[in-house]
């Protein structure tokens, strides 16, 4: 077991989004968030990463084995492509720079500054990081986006590569990936039947 | 933290890094003075220790907004805060970056711009030592500045309310350390002080600055 959930509760900016949310990730497993836009998928993803405590529950992981990965790609635009990924790979302080760089085919692009990179490009540094950073359980906000038919079937070919050494992945999409055999976890039942989070002050904790 | 140490201050000489922006600020004001008190050399003698450090102070705020601001719009703040470095390493890290790229320049050219201001040749001392005990403070308490104020579009404003408070205590031994330097009297007290100022928000700010970056990722 990677990631363990129990009985979570989640708000965003004063909102309760989620209640009672239990599930387990195991390792080699992918789990795809599903739902309606605003029903808490980033949140969730957020919360797990460690970025904003949960209202109430529990979240069991090991130390230091969950990567995130949000809407944004964390990408430098006056560093090169490789100074960029040498970056996050001395702070994780792990993975191999080359195989990143070839999985998500960067190689070519290595020396060109991040900021004349497409946006496709761009996210397929974003996704190359996470490569890098060496850690087992992959957190994914809408991973496929700007990715081409090409640059998703490279990175659909790293997420089961990872899941075949024993990495897990969970990743919040609308569209179908292929991971060979993803579960699914809809976040619509565990919708907030109290929308207010009460007395809930965020400002002040 | 040497990576991101060396990833800051890459960022900060390459295009539109702001690198040399505080200098040229720091050069403006030096030569304006003069033009709006007039060149009597004498009058200019005593402004000078103030406006020096005025004029570093001043310099010193102009690239504060952009410490955690860029790292914060493309993302890069959300992957630090999830790495396995602590967010108050984080934070003392930009400061000493900030530090290197904006103070360190003003510092070594500061013998030129006081010899602009005909300071007194026994205030040179006085002055570097004065700027590299004090110009720490600056940077750590800016870091906590741009923490509170990550979030914020155009936040540079609020900033600079927010932190010209917490710069007076540097700014008023630092100015008086080098305005006794320069009436060659003694000037350990303010040294001391402006020391033990830099000192405690070393120690204590980066601690604040996390808790506040902490509380703005949410």
């Amino acid at each position: 077991m990677v990631l363990q959930v129990t009985d979570l509760s989640l708000a965003r900016g004063g909102v309760r989004l989620i209640e009672g949310l239990s599930f387990e990730l195991a390792s080699g497993q992918a789990m795809l968030v599903r739902g309606p836009n605003g029903i808490g998928k980033t949140t969730l993803l957020r919360t797990l990463a460690g970025l904003q405590p949960p209202l109430t529950g529990q979240i069991d992981a090991e130390e230091d084995s969950l990567a995130y990965a949000g809407h944004l790609d964390g990408v430098k635009p006056t560093l090169t492509v490789a100074e960029n990924l040498r970056f996050w790979a001395a702070v994780f302080g792990g993975g191999d720079l080359e195989t990143a760089l070839r999985d998500f085919a960067l190689t070519p692009l290595r020396d060109r500054p991040a900021g004349q990179l497409s946006a496709g490009q761009k996210r397929r540094l974003g996704l190359a990081r996470l490569k890098v950073t060496g850690r087992k359980t992959w957190l994914l906000d809408e991973p496929t986006v700007s990715l081409d038919a090409e640059a998703r079937a490279l990175f659909e070919a790293a997420v089961k590569a990872h899941l075949a050494q024993g990495g897990a992945v969970l990743a919040a999409t609308h569209i179908d990936l292929s991971f060979g055999a993803a579960d699914t976890l809809d976040l619509t039942p565990y919708r907030a039947t109290s929308p207010i989070a009460g007395a809930f002050d965020e400002a002040l904790l | 933290m040497r990576a991101l140490l060396l990833r800051d201050l890459r960022l900060a000489i390459r295009a539109g890094g702001g690198f040399g922006l505080a200098l040229a600020f720091f050069l403006i004001v030096v030569v304006l003075v003069p033009l709006s008190v007039g060149p009597n050399s004498d009058r200019l003698a005593i402004i000078a220790p103030g406006m020096l450090w005025l004029g570093a102070l001043l310099a010193n705020l102009l690239s504060l907004d952009r410490m955690f601001a860029l790292d914060w719009e493309d993302g890069s703040l959300d992957l630090l805060a999830t790495s396995p470095m602590p967010l108050e390493a984080v934070a003392l890290i930009k400061a000493l970056a900030h530090w290197i790229t904006t103070a360190l320049p003003l510092i070594l050219a500061a013998p030129a711009f006081a010899l602009m201001l005909n300071l007194p040749g026994a205030g040179y001392t006085g002055l570097l030592i004065s700027l590299l005990l004090g110009t720490p403070a600056l940077s750590v308490i800016g870091s906590f500045g741009a923490a509170l104020t990550v979030g914020l579009k155009r936040g540079g404003l609020l900033l600079s309310l927010l932190v010209l408070p917490l710069y007076v205590p540097t700014l008023i031994f630092g100015a008086e350390m080098t305005r006794r330097a320069a009436e060659t009297q003694e000037y350990l007290t303010p040294m001391l002080m402006l020391a033990g100022i830099t000192c405690g928000t070393i120690a204590l700010l980066p601690f604040a600055s996390a808790a506040v970056l902490r509380a703005n990722l949410r």
